[in-house]
């Protein structure tokens, strides 16, 4: 344990809050916790507290969670209130369930658009404005400024513009500053995706060879 | 009831109170009634561009505070009957007045003028939010450089989120000699990136420092093509077509002005 404590309480105006470290080991925790409120006895008596209980990152089941409870409850002026784990990152929801959303909009500097899915934006970003997508980002006209698609952590997801000036792409957690990297001075549409890690430009009419999903009814 | 018209640009120093005082003067040349408002509390500089400095008795903020009437604080200038100004405080900084107040001193002076021009100080805080308060509609300046257009830019999309009308642009400074060589940016692109209606491009001229120096508004004198440009942009504020001024084709107005002032 190296002598920091994996166990921090902190009163809030409703009672009091333990933080319990996420990484240390269960066992280690739970003995934490007594040793803990031994300790504190005297100082911790007195009239009903709510104590609200955050895990982190740590997930439990009920009957570990009824183990935290009962330690506490020994401490007989204690109720715990809730005990919480940090919601699980959004790698749970499914990129191929992402809808399209269309917004009419100038993104100016210092303005920021978000949105959970896929973004049609029909306007400009400028210099200093930034769009940030779980989903594709699509453009309808000049990006100048920063778009991050698949801020949710998607690496397939895609950046298109209808021009293509922006002054940083990032894609997941890959980030890339034209013009140092690359350069687009093409006359045709293009979009920014990720292969092996990196940025790569291509243009748009060459995207159905990697989205070939969708079906199409073409003539014969 | 007039209207007012707030001047702003993010930026400082990219001709704010000179546009401020040349569009109010222009305006007054065409026969409006003009109240010119210097939101600027602290570093007031409309009263030298008008030379009216030594002519201030109370300011915005004895209005704003009730130590005079808005009457009194009204200095008038003496070239024009009708066109007035209400000087900032100069004691005082932009937290010692609130938005509502700006805004009650601009309604109380727009049923007695035609046009109120709000001068705007640089930044986005405090001042910014008073010189807006009370204005019906907004003219952005900007000049050719980046750092000029991207702070326009955040005014505009600050100024959009109000109930100003779209604000209007006026690219102030433009050197007709550097647009031929390519190292300015072009006013088809500023407008491209700013996506605002195009009010007015006013050349850089020499003229301008000597006559804000002089606190004599550059309109007076009609050799500037700045003052021409300055007109036409009051023109354009009362519906009338004016053409974008071409600033290729005439500079030998430029030589000829030069030859005027004995440098040429």
């Amino acid at each position: 344990m190296n002598g920091k404590s994996s166990i921090t309480i902190k009163g809030v105006k409703e009672g009091l809050v333990f933080l319990l470290d996420d990484q240390c080991d269960f066992v280690t925790l739970l003995d934490e916790l007594h040793a803990k409120l031994d300790k504190h006895e005297q100082q911790l008596a007195g009239p009903l507290v709510h104590v609200y209980v955050k895990l982190g990152a740590r997930q439990l089941d009920e009957e570990d969670k009824e183990r935290i409870r009962a330690i506490i409850r020994k401490q007989g002026n204690f109720l715990v209130q809730t005990i919480e784990s940090d919601p699980v990152a959004e790698e749970a929801a499914d990129y191929a369930s992402y809808r399209l959303h269309t917004v009419a909009a100038m993104v100016r500097s210092g303005q920021t658009l978000e949105h959970d899915g896929h973004l049609l934006l029909l306007g400009d970003v400028n210099p200093g404005g930034t769009v940030r997508c779980t989903g594709d980002i699509y453009i309808m006209g000049a990006l100048r400024g920063t778009a991050h698609a698949g801020c949710a952590g998607h690496e397939e997801a895609i950046i298109a513009a209808s021009l293509m000036k922006p002054t940083q792409l990032r894609i997941a957690d890959i980030i890339s500053r034209p013009p140092d990297e690359w350069a687009s001075a093409e006359p045709w549409m293009e979009y920014a995706y990720l292969a092996d890690g990196a940025m790569q430009m291509d243009k748009l009419t060459h995207l159905h060879h990697s989205r070939n999903k969708v079906l199409q009814a073409k003539g014969v | 009831m007039g209207e007012a018209i707030v001047v702003t640009s993010g930026k400082g120093g990219v001709g704010k109170t000179t546009t401020s005082a040349n569009v109010g003067t222009a305006l007054a040349l065409l026969g409006k009634k003009v109240c010119m408002v210097d939101t600027d509390i602290g570093l007031r500089n409309l009263d030298v561009v008008m030379g009216l400095e030594n002519r201030i008795i109370y300011d915005l903020i004895d209005v704003a505070e009730g130590r005079c009437r808005l009457n009194q604080a009204l200095v008038k200038d003496k070239r024009f009957d009708e066109l007035y100004m209400l000087p900032a405080a100069q004691t005082k900084d932009k937290n010692d007045i609130s938005p509502e107040q700006v805004r009650k001193i601009i309604e109380d002076l727009k049923p007695d003028f035609d046009y109120v021009i709000i001068d705007c100080p640089a930044g986005i805080e405090q001042g910014f939010r008073n010189a807006i308060a009370g204005a019906d509609q907004a003219i952005v300046v900007t000049t050719p450089e980046n750092a000029a257009v991207r702070d326009a830019d955040r005014v505009i999309g600050l100024l959009e989120k109000t109930q100003i009308a779209p604000p209007k642009l006026v690219i102030n400074r433009i050197r007709p000699s550097m647009l031929r060589n390519g190292d300015m940016l072009e006013v088809d692109d500023i407008c491209q990136v700013l996506a605002i209606d195009l009010i007015g491009i006013v050349p850089d001229d020499e003229v301008v420092i000597k006559a804000a120096n002089q606190g004599e508004p550059t309109v007076m004198n009609p050799n500037s093509r700045a003052a021409i440009a300055y007109r036409n942009v009051a023109r354009r504020i009362l519906g009338e077509t004016v053409p974008l001024m071409h600033l290729d084709e005439k500079s030998g107005v430029f030589r000829r002005v030069r030859k005027f002032l004995g440098m040429g």
